[in-house]
């Protein structure tokens, strides 16, 4: 087991991100840090900002604030790998593209409709078996389940293998058993590869069970810190358990 | 030149081989066929077949521009013609907007109604006919050479950049997060389609172009199962339609075009049966 991965990443500062849409705030304010070695659940009720949160980590949306990344020595990194599981993939199912072909696509720069490396293909089955989907390598990307698909996803993911993994509600809408394979390979990936592990979940029982560190937000950080303190924090009981004051609903 | 007539005569002692013409035909198919088979491919994998639609009938336009600037070959004004449109098309497109679909067709009628506007000008358009149902008989050496040279680059081109395409094709955002640049990639692939239809365009017709393009490869997706028979089926299919359809069309004494159109339909709706079952 390392105790640090690749290129000795330590921990990721998010400091006051902001994100604005027209005049509406969608985030504002968020600081936390993450860190490698540790799973880190983000939750909150619906329209908090969780994605658009991942959206700005990924750098894919505009935002203030800065997502600064630190190696174990304390130096600054410009750019780190990060690995991305997207909510529900949202693509063709009729596409004539097979589990392989879609994986080998990052693996290798030579046409993968063409015959395969060797050496490659054998990396490939590798890391299908590590996530428990070997079998699924000829199959066609559409015809997958939910789970499978998000299985399949992660290998993707950890290639090349990230120092940080951003998960974002994986395993929404996948049946239980498929859902428990998925998070024991993520606990898989924590233990051997010491990598950080950012997830957006809507299923609080997982986040108890698999979380080393929670976030809730709701446009801003309201409670950070272990799962049991912020599950048993006034901030929590607000925003999950709030009953309609009499009359609200009139 | 003589030797490629010389080995066809030997290797096909058939009545239609002794036609210069007929090999000139078929070694253009040759070189157009596999093109469209490729390229076909990622138009339909894209749901772009309305664009390539779109970008046949702007050849309207190109060849008309042509006159008006008075290039003598049409075929330079019909490429930059073309290279634009597919440029523009795509970036109304990728806008997002739900209703690129009648900015596409504005385009579209836009261009055929320009294109004839101005090369109907003077009750002279019948001079323009051949470029609706297209003449591949009547293709030269030269413009031989010319398909030769676009079909090696396009080859090599396509290569490099066939995996961006297919992440691009499974979902854009996701190959956004791998960190590939898929407005380039996209613009180069509808670069390639710009230039090899243009190219095509006077010896298939402006009628039948989309049809060669999107018709063999939307065959070989309903029986494909990855992208090495996607591929393969849909050149093997869009060259044996073509060859069969060159050798029919002779025989038969029908338009080239049509009948090579005609067999890859008929190809189309029997995989179409087959996934069916």
């Amino acid at each position: 087991m390392a105790s640090e991965n690749g290129c000795g990443l330590c921990k990721i500062s998010v400091k006051n991100i902001g994100v604005k849409k027209g005049s509406d705030i969608l985030l504002s304010d968020v600081s936390f840090e993450l860190h490698c070695g540790e799973l880190t659940a983000v939750i909150g009720v619906n329209g908090a900002g969780k994605t658009t949160l991942v959206k700005s980590i990924l750098g894919e949306i505009q935002h203030d604030g800065t997502v600064g990344f630190e190696s174990h020595h304390g130096e600054k990194l410009n750019k780190i790998t990060i690995g991305y599981v997207p909510q529900r993939l949202d693509f063709d199912r009729s596409a004539p593209v097979s589990v392989e072909d879609f994986l080998l696509v990052g693996r290798t720069s030579s046409p993968v409709c063409f015959r395969r490396n060797k050496k490659i293909s054998a990396q490939l089955d590798e890391a299908l078996e590590s996530v428990g989907c070997l079998e699924l390598k000829k199959r066609k990307l559409g015809e997958l389940s939910g789970g499978e698909l998000q299985r399949v996803m992660l290998v993707n993911a950890l290639y090349p293998l990230p120092e940080l993994l951003i998960l974002d509600e994986p395993v929404s809408g996948v049946d239980a058993q498929g859902s428990e394979k998925f998070y024991e390979a993520i606990l898989n990936l924590k233990h051997n590869y010491h990598m950080a592990i950012a997830m957006v979940s809507h299923d609080l029982e997982i986040v108890r069970e698999y979380a080393d560190n929670v976030i809730l937000i709701n446009k801003t950080v309201l409670k950070s810190g272990a799962p049991k303190e912020v599950f048993e924090s006034d901030e929590f009981k607000n925003v999950f358990f709030t009953v309609p004051e009499k009359g609200a609903l009139l | 030149m003589s030797i490629v007539y010389d080995f066809f005569g030997t290797v096909l002692p058939f009545h239609w081989a002794d036609y210069k013409f007929m090999i000139n035909a078929l070694i253009a198919v040759l070189l157009i066929a596999p093109l469209m088979g490729i390229l076909g491919t990622m138009a339909v994998n894209n749901k772009m077949a309305f664009f390539s639609d779109a970008l046949g009938h702007s050849a309207f336009t190109g060849i008309a521009l042509g006159v008006l600037l008075g290039i003598k070959n049409e075929v330079i004004s019909l490429i930059a013609f073309g290279v634009l449109i597919a440029l523009i098309i795509t970036r109304v497109k990728n806008k997002g907007n739900s209703s690129s679909d009648t900015v596409i067709s504005v385009f579209s009628s836009t261009s055929i109604a320009v294109g004839l506007l101005v090369l109907s000008y003077g009750g002279s358009f019948s001079k323009y006919n051949s470029y609706l149902v297209g003449d591949i008989l009547s293709i030269s050496k030269n413009e031989i050479l010319c398909l030769f040279v676009t079909f090696a680059v396009v080859i090599i081109l396509w290569a490099m950049i066939y995996n961006k395409l297919l992440v691009i094709s499974v979902n854009r955002e996701l190959a956004a997060s791998r960190g590939i640049k898929t407005g380039l990639y996209e613009n180069i692939f509808v670069i390639m389609v710009a230039v090899v239809v243009m190219m095509s365009i006077k010896w298939v017709g402006i009628l039948l172009i989309n049809s060669l393009l999107i018709l063999p490869a939307a065959a070989a997706r309903n029986i494909a199962k990855n992208s090495r028979q996607y591929l393969s089926l849909s050149v093997a299919i869009s060259l044996v339609s073509a060859v069969s359809g060159l050798l029919i069309s002779f025989y038969a004494d029908t338009s080239a075009g049509a009948t090579i159109v005609t067999v890859s339909a008929i190809i189309f709706f029997i995989t179409y049966f087959i996934r069916k079952k």
